[in-house]
């Protein structure tokens, strides 16, 4: 053991209440900031999951608007080098006129896994008592599970009900509670050019109340034959390996095949922007918790500066360099610190698993029954970078000048 | 580093040594240039009424500080501008110092302070606290050194201090007013243990002192006044 940080220890022992709070102030800090993080990012991580799980990763549709922008503004991260064409030349076309041709396209992106047409439109639901407007998505089951968590989502009824069954429906939970529908009830379902009877397969929970209070899952023949378009109109729901890349996947894709292709990133920003928005505001409120007890400790160590000019002229009369005092005072910065990284990792583990079990019902952009909470250790690597930040400056300042103390200033010091 | 094998060579000459301080607007000329010479194993009094600049000429002899002018020298090398490393170098091993008011480190047992010298050195904790054990015994502390500075006396307190200052052997101790807050029985004790000191370990010390009665006993009394030293 240095000798200095054996004089460290013996400061910090013989200053146990100051040095308590300090503890208990980096304790505190790092374990709010841990928590406060573990719930902000999960409840993100659980948005980001429903909604790739329910809309896909990346969706290609029909419209020209906005797509230099779209490119461009994706170039401006700086990880796409092209620049898309200008628009002139493009012509307006509704839906995807040529699933084949762009299937087989899309089928040459390695990081593409699944493929799925899904033909949009609106309908009216109805019973024999009520009605209710809804959005119909004509899909083929086997493509669509491979780029959704539809069978993760189906609570009532079951997909296969659905394969087996050409006039089968698979109905949101919400339109379910709202016109009391149950599997195998039968429906009516109004299209803009015929009208059939349906029957009820099975129900889905999204956990995303918009989608869950609107929409039902078809066949895609019958969701064309309701609304009388036999081609063309539909959209494609893209999954990938690597969700995290899809901007730049959706990017090359809209370069390629010419038709607008749209991330989940761009497609969700607003609520992406809230959760960073969210998680960025409460990191900087609780780092001002370390702020405070780094201040703490800077008043500590401050006075203790002033306290020890005798000590200090007595170690260097016995030949301590500037440098070893200021070890001194650093080493007691750095045994307080690792003891709060310490308690404030426990208690953040703790707190964090004690907040997941707290029951609550959450019913608004997505649904939950707890807090949902992320384990993230990069939460506990910012935790500790700004705690040591703090710590650091709080004893550096006072370390270094403590180094500058002239023992002569004490001749005449009396006790 | 330094010779000490010659009892009666010259140890330590200081020549026209000057030093000031300014506060603020004040300034303060602490010595008008003070020359003497002390030689090893000798013990030397430095009497004066307060404010002479008794304290300034020790701090500047134990290197805790820089002359303005002057020299200091020791075993004739000069260390007053030698570099910082050197100088922390010597008072680790070759000087001993006690402060005018007995300053011990309240955090630390009376041991560890007498030991700190030896640890700072690179001694190993057991084989340094051996021998300040065995220091603070032959000043009658055997019994009190794993108490804490702070639960000393003040006559204890003053020999702990003594027992850091002469646990490296240094060859120059000093000490500035060793009994200043002890009575008179004390005072001997502590005078006493310096005088043996010096005979045992051939050690030159030099003691600021207001007693006449110890400053007689002394090899050479030197008498400031006004920041000069004022021969008889
Ligand atoms: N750090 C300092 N700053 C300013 N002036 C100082 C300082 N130390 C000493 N002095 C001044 O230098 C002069 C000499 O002081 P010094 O402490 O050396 O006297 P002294 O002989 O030791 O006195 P005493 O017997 O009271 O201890 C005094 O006038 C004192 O006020
Ligand atoms: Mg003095």
């Amino acid at each position: 053991m240095s000798l200095t940080f054996y004089l460290a220890l013996r400061y910090v022992f013989a200053r146990k209440r100051a040095m308590l709070m300090s503890l208990f102030g980096i304790i505190f800090g790092i374990s709010f900031f841990v928590i406060t993080q573990a719930q902000t990012s999960g409840f993100q991580e659980y948005f980001i999951k429903t909604i790739l799980g329910t809309n896909g990763a990346i969706r290609i549709s029909d419209r020209f608007q906005n797509m230099d922008e779209t490119v461009s503004k994706i170039s401006q991260d700086g990880k796409i080098k092209f620049k898309f064409q200008n628009r002139e030349g493009a012509k307006y076309i509704k839906g995807i006129d040529y699933p084949d041709k762009i299937r087989n396209a899309l089928t040459a992106f390695p990081s593409v896994n699944g493929i799925s047409e899904v033909f949009e439109d609106n309908a009216i639901l109805q019973t024999k008592s009520r009605s209710q407007s809804i959005q119909l998505h004509g899909i083929k089951i086997s493509d669509h599970l491979l780029v959704s968590d539809l069978k993760e989502q189906v609570t009532h009824g079951s997909i296969s009900n659905f394969l087996r069954d050409n006039m089968g429906i698979i109905i949101g939970s919400r339109i379910a509670e709202r016109v009391n529908l149950k599997v195998n009830d039968r429906v009516n379902i109004v299209g803009k050019l015929e009208n059939f009877q349906l029957r009820v397969s099975g129900i889905f929970e999204s956990g995303v109340s918009d989608i869950d209070k609107k929409r039902c899952y078809i066949s895609l023949p019958t969701a064309r034959s309701l609304s009388g378009t036999r081609f063309g109109g539909s959209i494609f729901q893209v999954g990938i390996a690597t969700p995290e890349k899809a901007p730049q996947i959706a990017a090359q894709i809209q370069e390629t095949i010419g038709h607008r292709s749209v991330s989940w990133q761009e497609r969700e920003k607003v609520w992406l922007d809230v959760f960073k928005a969210l998680r960025v505001s409460s990191a900087i409120t609780v780092s001002s918790i370390l702020l405070l007890s780094g201040l703490g400790m800077f008043n500590v160590f401050a006075i203790m500066g002033i306290e020890k000019t005798r000590d200090i002229s007595i170690l260097r009369s016995i030949g301590f360099t500037r440098a070893d005092i200021s070890s001194v005072f650093l080493w007691q910065g750095i045994i307080v610190l690792f003891f709060g990284i310490i308690g404030g990792i426990i208690c953040g583990l703790l707190g964090t698993f004690i907040v997941s079990k707290i029951p609550m019902q959450i019913r608004g952009i997505f649904k939950s029954d707890t807090f949902v909470v992320n384990w993230d250790f990069t939460h506990y690597g910012w935790a500790i970078l700004i705690a040591s930040l703090f710590v650091g400056l709080a004893t550096w300042i006072p370390a270094r000048r403590a180094a500058k103390v002239e023992p002569a200033k004490i001749i005449r010091e009396t006790l | 580093m330094v010779n000490r094998n010659n009892p009666g060579q010259t140890l330590l000459q200081v020549k026209r040594l000057e030093h000031s301080f300014t506060i603020g607007e004040e300034y303060v000329q602490a010595l008008r240039g003070v020359s003497f010479e002390v030689k090893t194993g000798e013990v030397t009094a430095i009497v004066g009424p307060s404010g002479c600049g008794k304290s300034t000429l020790l701090y500047l002899l134990g290197l805790l500080d820089r002359p303005d002018k002057g020299e200091i020298l020791l075993d004739n090398k000069s260390v007053s501008q030698a570099s910082d490393q050197v100088r922390t170098e010597l008072r680790n091993k070759n000087l001993g110092f006690i402060f005018q008011f007995h300053f011990l480190i309240k955090e630390l047992t009376a041991c560890e302070n007498v030991s700190m010298p030896l640890f700072k050195a690179g001694i190993q904790r057991k084989e340094a606290n051996k021998r300040a054990r065995s220091v603070l015994t032959k000043l009658g502390l055997g019994n009190k050194a794993e108490r804490f500075a702070n639960k000393l006396s003040g006559g204890e307190q003053q020999r702990v201090a003594i027992a850091r200052a002469m646990i490296n052997s240094p060859s120059l101790l000093l000490a500035d007013e060793p009994t200043g807050n002890l009575d008179s029985e004390n005072s001997r004790k502590v005078f006493q243990l310096l005088l043996q000191f010096a005979r045992e370990e051939s050690t030159a010390v030099i003691l600021v002192t207001h007693n006449p009665e110890i400053a007689e006993k002394c090899d050479q009394i030197l008498r400031m006044k006004d920041g000069q030293i004022v021969r008889d």
